[in-house]
């Protein structure tokens, strides 16, 4: 800490520009080096500052790598079953339609085992808002073909690539769920450069929004990486989202009904 | 001139390395000299010509929420509007 301290009396005469937001904890998280979870969930704390909901916000953790959210977005927070955020979410809300409920889940968690209760909460228009990390494998069990892994991508459990013959295509969730009439905002995002980044930041902050005005289901998608999993560096895992992710999963407003434009 | 500057906390970075190839000026290097506690090379500014300009680029690409950043107090200054 001392030579933090000597640091920080060299620089006077400048300001603050970036800083750690308030509602991020102290806590260092587990993910890998170079996983943009820690981004994700620095967006979302981020965006609950400026809003001044940190104090009235109920999270809902999922299964998977980032189980442990809870320990790291300071605000209140249970865990749900695997899959089962949005169900949970949806009892908070009804109970506590004064609170901000918002669940973060990957793509594990939400496209495959929760596939039920992401749709329906959806089509109820549960006024909730999901975080929805799609990195294309299931990161915390060891790297095996996700419901949203790539045709011929490789993983533990596809090692030669996945076959569409034998395990069928993967699934655009932004697309699907912008199609229920239950759906306010959706949009899909990406984390692997600075523009998308802050493209991100200003989605989720209109996702709150969309939850405090009461216009219904707001989800945000965020194309992240998996360097551990995918077996490339940091990098190249960004650069592998670039030219292999954003062709089949493009970003894009899928659906912004005209009451949220109104925000 | 310095008109930016960043502080690392090299305890919680885990030398990924996306900070040192985003960097616009390429004054971030990983520090291979020294390891943390959780045995990474952290990232380290290294900036003799003070070519910083607190862009906060590194900031907003550290999964790890490490970094602060300071630039030059000067109110009205336009080239300073480009980040926020």
């Amino acid at each position: 800490m001392d030579s933090k301290d000597s640091l920080v009396c060299g620089i006077e005469g400048m300001e603050l520009v970036y800083g750690r937001p308030q509602s991020l904890t102290e806590m260092h998280t587990h993910y890998c080096p170079g996983c943009t979870h820690g981004i994700a969930h620095r967006l979302v704390a981020e965006a609950l500052d400026e809003l001044g909901l940190r104090e009235q916000t109920i999270l809902v953790a999922p299964v998977g790598c980032s189980v442990f959210i809870y320990e790291y977005i300071n605000a209140d927070s249970c865990e749900a079953p695997h899959g089962r955020a949005p169900a949970m979410a949806t009892g908070i809300k009804r109970t506590q339609p004064n609170k901000t409920v918002i669940t973060y889940q990957g793509d594990g968690d939400l496209v495959s085992i929760g596939a039920s209760e992401i749709f329906h909460a959806a089509a109820r228009g549960e006024h909730i808002t999901v975080f929805f990390v799609n990195n294309a494998i299931y990161g915390m069990t060891g790297g095996q073909m996700a419901p949203t892994s790539l045709p011929g991508q490789h993983t533990s459990s596809s090692l030669d690539g996945r076959s569409t013959e034998r395990t069928g295509f993967p699934i655009r969730m932004s697309e699907v769920l912008a199609q229920l009439d239950g759906s306010a905002y959706i949009v899909r995002r990406s984390l692997h450069d600075v523009t998308n980044i802050r493209k991100a930041k200003k989605s989720i902050l209109t996702a709150l929004k969309v939850q405090q005005a009461g216009l219904g289901f707001s989800m945000v998608e965020l194309l992240s990486t998996c360097p551990t999993n995918w077996g490339i560096s940091p990098e190249q895992a960004l650069t592998w989202v670039k030219d292999n992710m954003l062709p089949f999963y493009p970003v894009g407003d899928y659906k912004v009904t005209e009451a949220v434009k109104g925000l | 001139m310095t008109r930016g500057t960043i502080i690392i906390d090299q305890e919680r970075c885990k030398g990924c390395g996306l900070c040192p190839i985003m960097c616009p000026q390429g004054v971030i290097a990983l520090n291979e000299k020294i390891l943390n506690s959780h045995g990474y090379h952290p990232a380290a500014l290294v900036d003799p010509e003070g070519a910083c300009t607190g862009c906060a680029v590194c900031a907003l690409i550290c999964p790890d929420v490490c970094i602060t950043v300071y630039r030059e107090a000067k109110v009205g200054n336009k080239n300073d509007q480009r980040t926020a």
